[in-house]
């Protein structure tokens, strides 16, 4: 392996964690309030996905010669389909099984994405989508003599990080985040103290929502999707979320990185191994550590 | 309901519905892996375990198949099954090792992860395993005498109703041993379970093997059944569909997963002719509808009105 191709690898894999980071994020932020490992989060992601792909091809067909406005239109993507979609899952479904044991939870967000699966396939049926305009028009840069594209390697992981900061300073500095936290120590006391667990839960849910279906939208453009892309995503991102230990937001950040990293090298060492490389990670992890790489023990969890 | 007559009558049903339409006997041979493979996640179900990688073993007792019958072509249908079932179940112990050290989610998710890997690197090792196109499992001799097609299938039929109705016989007994009491205990409180002078740990493991005994067991007659072993064998879809075939049935007897598989194989039938498009779609409204309604299962909800009926 020589250099430019480590470069290589390693500009896909910062490129490739950002977008598993936004996914992850999402999963690992509703389970720490609301307790509940969303299956169906697979599904935000496909839907964001597809969704960036139909109305930034909309946009194209009508003439846009406005990259921010292609690009905005992306985050519009996301933004309706993690509000949309999250907002029937809690609503419509979560919200009745709160007190149920976790495992009739799992089953139940099983039910949804088995659902939101056919319901993909009914609207954007089984040929791939894809959106790559946008990656053009951003053109490219030069790292070290090889040339890779802004849109990989400076757009999604800036976003990635802004995703990172504005939680984190929604977490610990504005009052709805501080009671958020609070669920996440013990939803029974912060409920007595006057927090109104059930919003709480509705907004994170949305959030975490936007999240997953922001992964998709942004991945688009660079990769194609088809069936089963939902599937595959969540039991991606449940490895990261697994192997950072779940609830941890730092920790997903960088065990995304690893991650992505590890895999994207993969691809020019090893491309049979690839797809297996973050299961065999997450599975040597929790030989040594079976709670995941940064859970201190069972304290706050998010 | 009398288990042991209901039994009976439905061995009788299947084997004459199976010799009187001979085009049936694939499929029944099917739905019947898919009720032995959901026998098998019952199990560990039955503490609160629910996994979604399971139909791994399958895949694995497959491939051995395969690959034995590649190595070995004049090796007999029986010892393909034991073989392959064997590698399986060792293979299920050490898996198991690592994963009852998991409850809940993790214990569900990290089945899946390791089945996404071998689903994965079998479809990538393309020189070993022929990729996602699979291995073709030429049809062997069964006891002893090579057969054309149709007696192959009846004679696999058969054998496939005798396993079932042993496999189902064992799960009932083993639930009532301690070692299955344990597992009951083990969903209600694992600290006591362990105050009691059980190892959690070694219960849970005791189940998982078993557990992956069935699984193995139905993938390896599948093998046969299909002549062709690909990767799809161990997909979370096939995972899936066995949670969901748990769930419909019920764990609280050994007739909930074939009933549970037998609705399965026949509402798959109907909807691959009229509503192919929203075959998933139909499961989960199901699997909702059997949570809310009945979240024990059909023989969950039977046991419930004859105990009514009884008091």
């Amino acid at each position: 392996m020589n250099l430019d191709t480590l470069i290589l690898g390693v500009a896909d894999g910062i490129s490739y964690a950002g977008l598993l980071f936004l996914v992850s994020l999402g999963l690992t932020l509703i389970f720490g309030v609301l307790g509940v490992l969303n299956i169906a989060h697979g599904s935000l992601y496909a839907f964001g996905g597809y969704a960036a792909s139909s109305i930034t091809s909309f946009a194209i067909q009508h003439g846009t010669e406005s990259t921010p406005l292609l690009f905005l239109s992306l985050i519009l993507a996301a933004l309706i389909v993690g509000v949309l979609v999250g907002l029937i899952l809690e609503m419509g479904l979560l919200r009745y099984f709160h007190k149920k044991d976790p495992v009739i939870k799992l089953l139940i967000t099983f039910a949804a994405f088995l659902i939101f699966e056919d319901i993909q396939k009914l609207i954007w049926g089984t040929s791939p989508y894809s959106a790559g305009e946008i990656v053009t028009r951003l053109g490219t840069v030069e790292i070290f003599d090889v040339v890779y594209t802004v849109y990989q390697i400076i757009v999604i992981p800036s976003i990635a990080l802004i995703a990172y900061f504005s939680l984190n300073y929604f977490l610990k500095r504005t009052s709805l985040g501080r009671q958020t936290v609070a669920i996440t120590h013990n939803s029974e006391v912060a409920s007595a103290l006057g927090v109104n667990v059930n919003k709480i839960g509705t907004i994170v849910f949305i959030i975490g929502a936007i999240f997953g279906a922001l992964g998709g939208a942004l991945a688009v453009p660079v990769s194609s999707l088809s069936p089963g892309i939902g599937a595959e995503t969540i039991v991606v991102s449940f490895t990261v979320v697994a192997t950072a230990g779940l609830g941890q937001i730092t920790g997903t950040l960088i065990t995304a990185l690893l991650i992505g990293l590890a895999r994207s090298i993969a691809v020019y060492v090893a491309p049979e191994f690839e797809v297996a490389i973050p299961y065999i990670i997450m599975l040597a992890v929790l030989l040594v550590r079976p709670n995941g790489l940064f859970t201190v023990a069972q304290s706050r969890r998010i | 309901m009398n288990y042991a007559k209901t039994t009976v009558f439905l061995f009788s049903l299947v084997l004459a519905l199976g010799l009187l339409f001979p085009w049936a006997k694939t499929i029944i041979i099917i739905g019947l892996c898919y009720g032995l493979s959901s026998l098998g996640v019952a199990l560990p179900a039955r503490s609160g375990q629910v996994s979604f990688g399971h139909a791994m073993f399958s895949c694995v007792a497959a491939y051995s198949v395969a690959f034995i019958a590649k190595a070995f072509p004049a090796t007999d249908a029986l010892v393909l099954v034991i073989a392959g079932t064997l590698l399986s179940t060792a293979f299920a112990s050490l898996i198991g090792l690592f994963i009852v050290r998991y409850r809940g989610i993790f214990y569900g998710m990290l089945n899946l992860a390791v089945s996404m890997v071998i689903v994965a690197l079998l479809g990538k090792l393309y020189s070993l395993t022929g990729g996602t196109d699979g291995i073709r499992v030429d049809r062997p001799a069964i006891f002893g005498v090579m057969t054309e097609r149709g007696d192959f299938e009846s004679i696999l039929l058969l054998f496939t109703l005798l396993v079932a109705v042993v496999a189902g016989w064992f799960y009932q007994r083993f639930i009532k041993s301690a070692s299955g009491e344990a597992l009951l205990g083990l969903k209600s409180n694992e600290t006591r379970l362990e105050y009691l002078g059980l190892s959690a740990h070694r219960v849970l493991w005791v189940g998982y093997v078993i557990s992956g005994l069935f699984v193995s067991l139905a993938g390896a007659i599948f093998a046969l059944a299909q002549g062709l072993v690909t990767p799809d064998i161990g997909s979370w879809t096939r995972s899936g569909e066995l949670v969901f075939i748990t769930v419909l049935g019920g764990v609280s007897h050994s007739l909930g997963p074939f009933v549970g598989a037998a609705i399965f194989e026949i509402v798959k039938l109907t909807a691959a002719a009229y509503m192919a498009g929203v075959w998933q779609l139909l499961l989960g409204v199901t699997l909702l509808i059997v949570i809310v309604v009945a979240p024990n299962g059909i023989m969950g909800a039977f046991e419930k009105r004859n105990k009514n009926k009884e008091a």
